[in-house]
């Protein structure tokens, strides 16, 4: 009983994390259409920035984290207003094409730069601190943090997108480019916007990603795997279905974890297809499209 | 002065030539109706003012600045908003976030606000928070063009706003316009029904496949020179 009790709560904290790799991907999927196939080697470089940040200025990651943010979404609206704009249009190939050009120059070059060794964010003793609950369980502050993490981060782009007239552009961007236009919104801009914004989110789940684990440079494309089946498991367009598909994901491998070692990726998998095979839309599908 | 100029305006779809030569003016205060036949350009017009016709050659010059190359956010920032044909709200957006897109991007001193949109057309403040599909066709009409309004532009460009509409429906959306004229925007409108649109207007265009066939005053102009306009002679 306590065993499955723990699965569980250890199973929602990874969710967050995996919340967290799939918000980004969510936001740019819900605003332009776009599949950035790069979105996984994006969390692995952001991890690498946040470790050099951290190296350089001496700084504890979280610090580094925050000192990393305005780089990346500059860096993020500059991708999309310079490279990625140029591929969209009615044709879905050059934008996959493009983003998964750009996850193998991501890849190749954090080798050149990094080498394969594996790295890891240190930050002292909060690593490996845990709250006891009792009864044999505890759990640890960093997985806590993380799933905290992106509540929040869910709350905010729900506020952004709902409550500002930014989040007013973004859902009219998506809706219909030409009458958001008539609408004095320049949707190049827009576009550049929100991938900023989700190269923040990325810095986040970066944050968290090498708080809880070791990361190299090929470690990109596992990670966009899940933040592709929490998405889907959640049901495009919706953030908190994203966080409730993290939250699956998370609990189906732990579970799976739990019967045989091996079983964790492919219980998440087989979790992924259930859902697929009883529910196509997701769990909580956006009302229209 | 005219508000708007256009000189041989030329309008395309890929090879296919929409527009030839269309030589226009809007004065301000004005109410311009634009009819034709299915196909005849009316809607290739307004989208070439509108900044929607990427291509088109020719001049649009709109209180003096040359806008014919501007792309539609840069046009709509100068004051001249388009009621898209088939209303095209924002399906994601309520009624009332439909009506502040319009306004969010060009926040100009101007009669027109939310509460004087929603004295406009009262229903709209009824079902402010509703799911912009779930309106019937004549209330999304007017929440088209609440929204075009709520950037207080200079210039209204109307495209077949009575389309597929009940009567009742249409004089109750027509009963607007002589309030946004009072309010000194200039309108053009492109209609379909020719009676509606010779009530309003000061001056009437007609065109036809593509070309100018007629313009004049509503009174000036007789049932055979607009019947031989519209269809050709």
């Amino acid at each position: 009983m306590t065993g499955l009790l723990d699965a569980l709560i250890q199973g929602v904290l990874l969710g967050g994390l995996y919340a967290l790799f799939a918000a980004g991907l969510s936001l740019i999927f819900g605003v332009m259409r776009l599949v950035n196939l790069a979105h996984g080697d994006l969390i692995v470089l952001a991890a690498f920035v946040i470790l050099v940040v951290a190296e350089k200025l001496g700084l504890d990651p979280f610090a580094a984290a925050l000192v990393a943010l305005p780089v990346l979404f500059a860096a993020g609206f500059a991708l999309q207003y310079v490279l990625l704009n140029r591929t969209l249009g009615r044709d879905l190939l050059p934008p996959l094409l493009v983003t998964f050009g750009l996850s193998i120059i991501i890849q190749n070059g954090l080798l050149q730069l990094f080498s394969a060794d594996s790295q890891r964010l240190r930050s002292g003793a909060i690593e490996t601190a845990s709250i006891a609950l009792g009864g044999g369980i505890a759990i640890g502050v960093v997985p806590l943090l993380t799933l905290l993490g992106a509540v929040l981060v869910i709350v905010i782009l729900n506020l952004i997108f709902y409550r500002t007239p930014l989040g007013r552009a973004f859902r009219a961007t998506s809706d219909d480019l030409d009458v958001a236009q008539l609408m004095g919104i320049d949707i190049r801009r827009v576009f550049a916007t929100a991938m900023g914004v989700a190269f923040t989110v990325i810095a986040i789940a970066a944050l968290y990603l090498g708080l809880r684990a070791n990361f190299d440079p090929t470690s990109g494309p596992a990670r966009l795997l899940y933040a592709f089946e929490a998405v889907i498991i959640g049901g495009l367009g919706s953030f908190w279905g994203t966080l409730a598909g993290g939250i699956v994901l998370g609990l189906a491998q732990t579970i799976g974890a739990r019967i045989d070692p091996e079983w964790q990726i492919l219980s998440g998998h087989l979790a992924f297809l259930a859902v697929l095979v009883l529910r196509p839309r997701g769990l909580f599908p956006r009302a229209q499209d | 002065m005219a508000l708007l100029e256009t000189r041989n305006l030329q309008a395309f779809y890929g090879d296919f030539q929409a527009l030839y030569g269309i030589d226009s003016h809007v004065d301000t205060g004005e109410t311009i109706a634009i009819i034709g036949a299915n196909g005849a350009g009316k809607s290739t017009y307004l989208k070439a003012i509108a900044g929607l016709m990427p291509g088109s050659a020719g001049s649009v010059v709109f209180d003096g600045q040359p806008i014919g190359s501007h792309p539609a956010a840069a046009v709509m920032k100068l004051g001249i908003a388009l009621v898209p044909e088939g209303r095209r709200l924002f399906p994601s957006l309520t009624i009332e976030e439909n009506l502040l897109i319009g306004g969010d991007r060009r926040k100009l001193p101007g009669p027109w606000s939310l509460q004087r949109v929603y004295a406009l057309f009262p229903i709209l403040k009824e079902r402010r928070s509703a799911a912009t599909p779930t309106l019937s066709g004549g209330q999304q009409q007017m929440a088209a063009i609440g929204r075009a309004l709520m950037s207080n532009p200079r210039l209204l460009l109307c495209d077949e706003i009575s389309l597929g509409l009940a009567p009742i429906i249409i004089a109750d959306i027509y009963a607007a316009l002589p309030r946004i004229k009072a309010e000194g925007t200039s309108v053009v409108l492109v209609e379909q029904d020719i009676a509606q649109a010779m009530k309003v207007a000061d001056r009437v265009y007609c065109f036809q496949e593509g070309r100018l066939s007629l313009a004049g005053r509503p009174r000036e102009l007789t049932r055979d020179q607009i019947h031989r306009a519209y269809f050709g002679a």
